[in-house]
């Protein structure tokens, strides 16, 4: 089976890639840059195409799978319109999922089950990125306040800290939140840095 | 009550936008959740696997996809046309030099005949012309080849035509993969703004009154959640009135360009929805009145006879036979019923046909009315073509 993955983020198309590297019987092709992607996808001639739904090139695609006969068999969005089920789960993941016709169901099922795990599981490796990057920035405010403290009112570290946490707790904030107000005060009135 | 509703960043997603912003919905009792996405496919699957209740769309899409053309039919319901063109055609400098009068905005008859001479060119070099369009059953792609059709070249033969997604329309200009683009704006003014691409028609000089984006919604949904429907109609008139008033328009043109809706310059924005288009890199603004059409005449009314026209251009361009049986189906996807209904008993006005004859009216015609008083200004084509509703197959046949 050869598998087209059209993706504009690397990161992604590698995730789905290394996921779909255990199918057996399988060559994967990927295709990151939106130039020629048609003249592309003439050339890889695939039984499956897989495209993240965020892709703007999209309605071009379709239109080339309507009207060109650059493919020898037409290939419309999934395999039969009975599996509902997996289209939702699919869109749910945010991959659109182009199949040849004729290709049977039970061969392309476990790879687009497989596929929408992929995508899940990178949507989920993005947002615990963006989460750890934002602990990351709250940390250093923390510290940076922290010498701020240290400096102005000549506290030792646990007590500049337990300044803010009082604070914190008093105000029903975060004691990043407290962090953010004790930096940008401070850079606002000025002062040793 | 809660609507989420699917678009795609084009000035001609105003008014959901708008009935958000501005508190319409809010004073309805809706909620409004605005879902952004970058391809009509990606919003027609959101709406037809639940993830939008309703969505901004290009017109013929809601047909094609009731029809079942090219992928199985699911029944759309359109109860509110969200707006009459806004589109325009935009050449590369090259091309637009060659076709297009040394001042001012050209004639679509005159643009057209000289386009003829260039295009047989450049067929005969073995280089046809190529257009982009934004999708195959969009009214811009529908527009664009009644245009070049009643100039004597024949899309397909004469000229290639080819769909480009909007973002990419000024590169696909500046590289060369087109010679011209027929799309919504905010993107010919981006074309227009990198000096790659140069504006010589708006689709208005097309067809005067042309149905350009609709409010799809399913049609089991729609029953489901009619009353939710009928508020969002009626937000959405009132936030019409609100786009249309020179004195929101800068207001108006900051929030649709923030990044969650459009992503887009402000000026660019301010250009289209106050009718006064740059054609040129650096040149005069044009005051082309109606470029957008959002709200007089009630615009947004979902005449019948406009759903007839698509499915006629359909057949024409899909190269099917003419149906009866679709044509009836056609013209159910717009449903003039909910329109009135929701706004029965307020100041708005409603016509009262559901249907007229398109391409008619050179003058400004007071028209029979179910409530208030309205008036219909000129609704030609460009090429003096008159389309009757009740006679499909007749009006296909006298097409070139």
């Amino acid at each position: 089976m050869r598998i087209a993955i059209i993706d504009d983020s690397v990161m992604r198309a590698s995730v789905i890639q290394q996921g779909l590297a255990e199918l057996d019987d399988c060559e994967i092709f990927v295709v990151t840059d939106r130039r020629g992607l048609v003249a592309r996808i003439g050339e890889i001639a695939p039984d499956v195409v897989l495209m993240d739904l965020g892709n703007p090139s999209r309605d071009v695609l379709e239109e080339f799978f309507a009207v060109s006969r650059a493919l020898d068999r037409p290939i419309a969005m999934f395999v039969d319109e009975s599996d509902d089920e997996a289209i939702a789960a699919s869109v749910e993941a945010g991959v659109s999922a182009y199949v040849v016709d004729g290709l049977a169901a039970h061969r392309v099922r476990p790879l687009i089950d497989l596929a929408v795990r992929r995508f899940n599981a990178f949507a989920r490796l993005q947002s615990d990125l963006a989460e750890a990057r934002g602990q990351l920035a709250e940390r250093e405010t923390i510290d940076k306040a922290k010498r701020i403290l240290m400096t102005s009112r000549g506290l030792t570290e646990p007590a500049a800290y337990g300044e803010m946490r009082k604070a914190a707790m008093q105000s029903g904030r975060r004691i990043a939140d407290i962090a953010e107000a004790v930096v940008t005060a401070h850079d606002l009135i000025g002062g040793p840095r | 009550m809660e609507l989420s509703i699917g678009f795609l960043p084009l000035v001609d997603a105003c008014l959901p936008i708008l009935a958000r912003e501005h508190g319409f919905a809010e004073a309805e009792g809706l909620s409004l959740r605005l879902v952004r996405d970058m391809s009509w496919a990606t919003v027609l699957d959101r709406l037809l696997y639940g993830h939008s209740d309703a969505a901004h769309m290009v017109a013929p899409l809601a047909i094609a996809t009731t029809l079942g053309r090219g992928r199985p039919a699911q029944p759309l319901s359109v109860p509110f046309v969200l707006g009459l063109n806004g589109n325009a055609v935009t050449m590369t400098p090259a091309l637009a030099a060659l076709v297009k009068p040394a001042t001012g905005l050209g004639d679509a008859r005159a643009v057209g005949a000289a386009l003829a001479v260039v295009a047989a060119q450049r067929k005969a070099a073995g280089k046809p012309l190529r257009f982009g369009v934004v999708h195959r059953y969009s009214s811009h792609n529908y527009m664009l080849r009644y245009w070049l059709a009643a100039c004597g070249v024949r899309p397909d033969h004469d000229v290639e035509i080819t769909t480009v997604a909007p973002p990419f329309c000024a590169d696909a200009l500046e590289m060369g993969e087109v010679d011209a683009i027929c799309v919504g704006e905010p993107w010919s003014s981006v074309a227009v703004e990198r000096g790659v691409g140069e504006i010589v028609l708006f689709s208005a000089q097309i067809w005067r009154r042309g149905v350009e984006k609709v409010l799809a919604l399913r049609e089991p949904v729609m029953e489901d959640k009619r009353d939710a429907v009928e508020a969002l109609i009626r937000a959405l008139r009132k936030a019409g009135e609100h786009f249309v008033d020179p004195a929101n328009w800068e207001a108006n043109a900051a929030i649709l360009s923030r990044t969650e809706y459009l992503d887009s310059n402000p000026l660019l924005v301010h250009r289209a929805i106050s009718d006064h288009m740059m054609m040129t890199q650096g040149g005069a603004p044009v005051h082309f009145p109606d470029f957008m059409f959002q709200h007089r005449e009630a615009a947004n009314f979902p005449w019948v006879s406009q759903a007839e026209w698509l499915y006629t251009q359909m057949t024409r361009w899909d190269g099917i036979a003419f149906s009866a049986a679709d044509a009836a189906k056609a013209a159910r996807v717009f449903r003039p019923d909910v329109y009135r209904s929701a706004l029965l008993g307020t100041g708005e006005p409603l016509p009262g046909a559901s249907s007229k004859v398109e391409g008619s009216l050179a003058n400004t015609t007071a028209v029979s009315t179910q409530q208030g008083r309205m008036t219909l200004e000129s609704n030609q084509f460009f090429d003096g073509m008159v389309f009757d509703p009740l006679d499909l197959p007749g009006y296909l046949a006298g097409l070139p």
